[in-house]
């Protein structure tokens, strides 16, 4: 029960983009697509999971001084293996995301985590509390692009919808990244009733 | 004429904060005020330029010879976090007036990811240069990375100029803080997109 609770916090409760307003950066740059969004939820997921177990593990050997750097060199470390793995089995996708793999390193999320998650509790309960902020991230970036790439160059997971040429481009570039963000912010407040 | 080049796109074309996007959590925390934004915009620019040139050279001359370019992630963190470290150490000692004005914002800087953006940038990106593709030898990059920080504090600025005005702005509640500030952020974005032809 308290899992399942764990995970649903991640989604809603302390969803990291539209409520906690973390991890602004990939949030915004990667979310082009509905599948590139998806993509780096994912990766981020993957890191925020085996992060915080890795931490849980760490943090009772681990002096409290230099707890932070610390942190980041393990964070840094699951970055680089799903970096080099990323490249070696999904060229494509490891390709259109660049820059912003290596980035999950200074991802606030990751280290908000451990901080305030990993360092103080089981090793279970933070693969599950990685499990359900990664999935409340996923679902964000997925949503995000969805909208993107429906306004922009109509089409949804790559299935056109209705032609190209009527899409506003816009969307897909920059600008169309910080409005849909601001929109879907609002849509969310309201439906959780948080104004 | 590859410096001016170098400039203007790091600057306008390019800007780190309104197309690259890096460097976002300061921008939508810091810049409620102009003052603070202000204070930011400079440790960052100092920041990014010093980093740059370490990084670039720990690249060059370290990890290349060695073939561990693999430990790019890790080894740049530690030295950004490190060097954040001493300049804050060393800025109390020599220039207290000026740790005074950027002080509170330098530990912060450690996990913005601009910094280690552009220093993972100088290294790995190949720029067009009137055609022919090269990576950037170290004066190049250290234009690029000030040129960079240049754009971020020009964005910075800008941006918090506009929330001061929309502070007093009368919105719907549900738009009220980050949401509007994000659709002011699109729009100032879509302006800059007018630069794009520039070079």
């Amino acid at each position: 029960m308290k899992k399942i609770k764990l995970i649903l916090n991640g989604i809603i409760k302390e969803n990291p983009t539209f409520v906690l307003l973390l991890g602004m950066c990939p949030t915004l740059a990667t979310t082009t697509s509905a599948i590139n969004g998806m993509s780096m939820g994912l990766a981020t997921m993957a890191v925020l999971i085996l992060s915080n177990m890795a931490i849980s593990a760490c943090a009772r050997i681990i002096p409290d001084k230099v707890r932070i750097p610390c942190y980041i060199v393990l964070i840094a470390t699951f970055v680089t293996i799903l970096q080099l793995l990323m490249q070696a089995f999904v060229p494509d996708i490891y390709e259109k995301l660049g820059l912003f793999i290596p980035l999950i390193v200074v991802n606030c999320i990751v280290l908000g985590r451990a901080e305030a998650f990993a360092s103080k509790n089981s090793i279970l309960d933070s693969a599950f509390d990685g499990l359900g902020i990664g999935l409340g991230f996923t679902i964000a970036l997925t949503l995000l692009g969805i909208v993107r790439e429906f306004l922009g160059a109509g089409s949804i997971f790559g299935y056109q919808i209705f032609p190209a040429d009527y899409g506003c481009i816009a969307f897909i570039l920059a600008p169309g990244a910080f409005i849909v963000l601001g929109y879907l912010i609002v849509i969310f407040k309201k439906l959780t009733k948080q104004a | 004429m590859e410096y001016v080049i170098i400039f203007i796109s790091a600057i306008f074309v390019n800007n780190i904060l309104l197309s690259q996007f890096l460097g976002i959590c300061p921008f939508l925390g810091v810049s409620s005020k102009k003052s603070t934004a202000i204070g930011m915009s400079g440790a960052v620019c100092f920041v990014i330029t010093l980093a740059t040139v370490v990084t670039f050279l720990l690249n060059n001359y370290v990890l290349a010879p060695l073939k561990l370019e693999f430990l790019q992630t890790i080894s740049f963190i530690l030295v950004i976090a490190a060097l954040v470290q001493s300049v804050e150490i060393i800025l109390k000692k020599i220039a207290p007036s000026l740790y005074q004005a950027l002080g509170i914002f330098l530990p912060l800087i450690t996990t913005n990811c601009a910094v280690l953006g552009v220093a993972l940038t100088v290294v790995t990106k190949q720029f067009d240069f009137s055609g022919t593709m090269q990576s950037l030898n170290l004066l190049e990059a250290t234009v690029y990375a000030f040129a960079t920080s240049l754009g971020y504090g020009l964005a910075m600025i800008i941006f918090s100029s506009l929330r001061e005005h929309l502070a007093l702005a009368n919105v719907p509640k549900a738009f009220k803080g980050i949401p509007i500030a994000l659709i002011t952020a699109g729009i100032l974005a879509l302006a800059f997109m007018g630069f794009s032809g520039l070079v």
